[in-house]
């Protein structure tokens, strides 16, 4: 047992903190009367505030059923967007769509993270002998950063193959996927400078003085606290990126989001968006719990022996 | 304990903003020039005074940009190219002049989106089928539809002659046409087809050779061969498939109340031969053309 949890069940064995039965065979101890009934009043309260939160919900649900059903154009509505046949039809093509997405993601989200990491890493090197390698990286990142993907992704994917070079691809999907990491790795590279440049000089200095290069000491001391620092921002633009894969199919390419559509303008029903959507929301929301899992667990470790 | 009983009183009054706000925003009726019940039984196509969007107008939108051979110049207002002509021949028709008729950009997806229209009508090369009359309503048809294919010349898709041969290649079309259907369902190829938002992309693709070949239907397939993409050639059309013919409608509101006057001045046009006058002025002749089998 380590000494928090041992301050805790002491606790609560005093003073019955959750409003439950207070344990009196132990020490002898005896509440007062005044105290029993002061337990009583705050359950009933509880009690009271539990009622009151589960009307008042329901009553807000109620309203707002009523407010959408009864509205003239609900059927038509329900027809189009929540339709189950459509859903039926739509969702299997939407699953074979969501695979383009998947593997954009894992592929692209690799480079993205290692060439944003390179670029920052370059960014923030000291010396006038890497001047041009500095000024270089800042260009790409105000470049990429600014231009707007849809752009990028057009440009690369049309317009690399209007060059009609020997040996280089044509395929939508590698086009795309390099615009999307061009464009992304500007974004995560200067999420990932200003992890670095959070870092409290003293940390390179203690690190110096103990005898680490400057490469070593960015290796071992300084990388490591920031991209811990970076994790939630680093999600951000992943989760960004998983919804951005889609674009791709501006190429002709079908993911998810253009399978929905293809059956929707085929048809004129708007049920495979939601349908598509729903996938997306039920993949980015793992995405998000996985990340405050890691975070978690990460400042576990960081605070082992108990927080002050 | 007057003071606790302020979050029940904060709930009831929220109750009563919330219903309160149910009530206000309940809806009115929204179809133009009157109760919606007023107009289903019998519809009066008076010369000039239909219960139009805006009265005395009639509201046609289409997409934008708009394409030749259908528009010219991307100015559906010039009265020139197919639709354009047909959309003045029968606003002619149904009583109201070349001032009357006001343009309306309207991207395609918004043409069949549930909820009150800003036109009329809309004209944009969208073909009737039986799923889409679900969403919205269409007058009769103003042009029997034929899919063509179109490759680059001396590819190997331009010497395909029958539909086995283009079973093996990596076909294009646009999305929500019906091209990407005949793709689908009367080609069924052996890679998925390449689907493109814009034709203006999909002749991209084929320029720079990231598809084999393309399909549009067959007055578009001329128009790129002949103005847009020089170095491709229409490779064969496909046959009109009995009872069922591909036919271009134009799109009103499923609750429109003058979808009965557009079909009737449809059919006037194509009775006393305006439609196929037009068809011949604008749109070149399919005979040329091999059909695919």
């Amino acid at each position: 047992m380590t000494y928090g949890e041992g301050v805790s069940k002491l606790r609560t064995a005093r003073d019955g903190a959750d409003g439950g039965p207070v344990d009196r065979a132990d020490d002898g101890y005896v509440p007062s009367k005044r105290r029993i009934e002061r337990e009583r009043f705050r359950r009933a309260r509880t009690r009271r505030a539990t009622t009151v939160a589960a009307l008042s919900t329901l009553v807000t649900a109620a309203v707002l059923y009523l407010v959408i059903t009864r509205s003239p154009g609900w059927p038509r509505t329900r027809e189009t967007f929540f339709s189950a046949e459509y859903a039926a039809k739509a969702l299997p093509k939407v699953l074979e769509g969501l695979l383009l997405n998947l593997r954009l993601l894992v592929v692209c989200g690799a480079a993205v993270l290692v060439l944003g990491l390179l670029l920052a890493v370059a960014r923030t090197l000291r010396g006038p002998v890497f001047f041009p390698l500095r000024a270089l990286a800042a260009a790409y990142t105000d470049f990429f950063r600014g231009l707007p993907l849809i752009i990028c992704l057009l440009m690369v994917v049309f317009g690399v193959p209007a060059l009609r070079l020997q040996g280089v691809t044509t395929d939508p999907v590698l086009l795309g996927g390099s615009a999307l990491v061009l464009t992304y790795s500007a974004y995560v590279a200067e999420v990932f400078r200003a992890g670095i440049e959070s870092v409290h000089p003293s940390q390179r200095a203690a690190a110096r003085s103990l005898g680490l290069s400057s490469g070593q000491a960015l290796r071992f001391v300084v990388l490591p606290q920031a991209v811990r620092r970076v994790v939630p921002p680093l999600l951000n633009d992943l989760v960004s990126l998983q919804k951005d894969t889609g674009l791709v199919s501006i190429a002709g390419a079908v993911d998810a989001v253009y399978a929905a559509q293809i059956i929707a303008g085929r048809d004129f029903n708007f049920t495979p968006y939601v349908v598509a959507g729903l996938v997306f929301v039920a993949l980015t929301i793992p995405m998000t719990r996985g990340t405050d899992w890691i975070t978690a667990r990460m400042d576990r470790r960081r605070a082992q022996g108990g927080l002050v | 304990m007057r003071l606790a009983n302020r979050p029940l009183r904060l709930a009831t009054c929220a109750t009563v903003a919330l219903l309160a706000a149910a009530v206000g925003c309940a809806p009115q009726d929204e179809s133009p020039g009157g109760p919606r019940a007023a107009g289903q039984g019998k519809q009066s196509c008076d010369r000039g005074k239909l219960a139009t969007v805006a009265d005395g107008k009639l509201t046609v939108g289409t997409d934008k940009p708009a394409y030749a051979p259908w528009f010219q110049d991307d100015d559906p207002a010039s009265g020139t190219g197919f639709e354009s002509a047909v959309t003045y021949a029968v606003a002619r028709q149904l009583g109201y002049g070349k001032d009357a008729v006001r343009w309306q950009t309207v991207p395609f997806a918004n043409a069949f989106a549930p909820g009150q229209k800003k036109f009329d009508f809309d004209v944009n090369q969208v073909s009737i089928s039986p799923a889409r009359k679900r969403a919205v309503a269409f007058s009769s048809g103003y042009y029997d539809v034929r899919q063509a294919v179109t490759a680059l010349k001396g590819s190997r898709a331009a010497h395909a002659k029958s539909i086995a041969a283009l079973r093996h290649l990596k076909l294009g079309a646009q999305v929500g046409s019906t091209s990407l259907d005949v793709i689908n369902d009367t080609i069924r190829p052996d890679q998925p087809p390449a689907v493109f938002q814009k034709n203006d992309l999909t002749k991209s693709a084929l320029k720079n050779g990231q598809v084999d070949a393309i399909l549009t239907d067959l007055p578009t397939a001329f128009y790129i061969t002949s103005a847009e993409v020089k170095d491709a050639e229409v490779v064969g059309q496909f046959a009109a498939t009995g009872a069922d013919e591909e036919q271009f409608g134009l799109v009103l509101d499923k609750e429109s109340r003058i979808t009965g006057c557009v079909t009737a001045a449809v059919d006037a046009l194509r009775k006393n031969g305006t439609l196929a006058a037009l068809e011949k002025k604008w749109l070149s002749d399919a005979v040329s053309v091999p059909v695919l089998k």
